[in-house]
């Protein structure tokens, strides 16, 4: 698998793009079932992805089982394109992240010779407050990221 | 959007202060539950990785966000990013192995 990293510039966006060797119609359900999507992100969604619909969520890592997400779903093209917004890193209980912005999680998908070619963007990072930036350094300091060596005697 | 659980008390500081703007470590302190003294230890540490500034006023530490905003969002765009590469690969092994 190849991905593409983002412009080192851009601070709002993640774009991966990568192909698989599966059709289409079972990468699409893969991402558009919430049962199929919970089983390979690792969490138990409560009910089916629909236009509009808020879904409840729940990590299934052993250890993180207590930690919820909400997914709004926004847009439905079968086959072609799935999006939904939610809160990222919003893992702490104490703090309500309902007020914050979004972040809007786009899939796109196209057939190709060998498969099918996925592209996943996440954006809107610019709009979130300082504060969930910096939770970025509390990751490192839990050392759980490739990332977290080079900050590792940051935050330490 | 993955696990990571580690001491969170520091984030709360800096929400508190990303939120609230700058405050006392008394103001910090109160009704938080943690020490005076815990709550100045995790200020020393987020002062030290450059995420918070510490002011005198008067008797009173005040302290404020201090992020070297570019570098913070560019690493946390990164950690995202490999969270992102992880899910991408455990997706493709999904629809890989059960092909239909």
């Amino acid at each position: 698998m190849t991905t593409a990293t983002d412009k080192p510039d851009t601070t709002d966006r993640i774009e991966k793009h990568f192909e698989v060797s599966a059709k289409r119609s079972r990468v699409w359900r893969a991402i558009s079932s919430s049962a199929e999507f919970g089983t390979w992100f690792r969490m138990e969604l409560d009910r089916p992805f629909m236009p509009g619909a808020t879904v409840f969520g729940r990590l299934t890592i052993p250890g993180y089982e207590h930690v919820t997400l909400e997914i709004q779903i926004e847009k439905i093209e079968p086959e072609g394109y799935f999006s939904y917004r939610w809160h990222p890193y919003a893992m702490d209980p104490a703090i309500d992240y309902t007020a914050e912005p979004t972040t809007l999680v786009e899939f796109r998908l196209e057939a190709t010779a060998r498969g099918t070619a996925i592209t996943i963007t996440e954006s809107g990072f610019d709009r979130l407050p300082a504060s969930r930036r910096a939770e970025a350094f509390r990751m490192n300091e839990a050392g759980w990221t490739g990332q977290s060596k080079k900050l590792a005697s940051y935050v330490s | 959007m993955f696990a990571a659980l580690g001491d969170t008390t520091r984030l709360r500081l800096m929400h508190r202060l990303s939120t609230e703007g700058p405050l006392s470590i008394t103001r910090l302190s109160a009704g938080s539950g943690i020490t005076r003294q815990a709550i100045t230890r995790h200020l020393h540490a987020l002062e030290k990785a450059g995420l918070v500034r510490d002011r005198k006023e008067g008797r009173e530490h005040v302290f404020s966000l201090d992020m070297k905003r570019l570098k913070v969002a560019r690493q946390y765009l990164d950690d995202v990013s490999a969270q992102w590469d992880a899910a991408a690969a455990r997706l493709k092994a999904f629809v890989e192995q059960d092909e239909d």
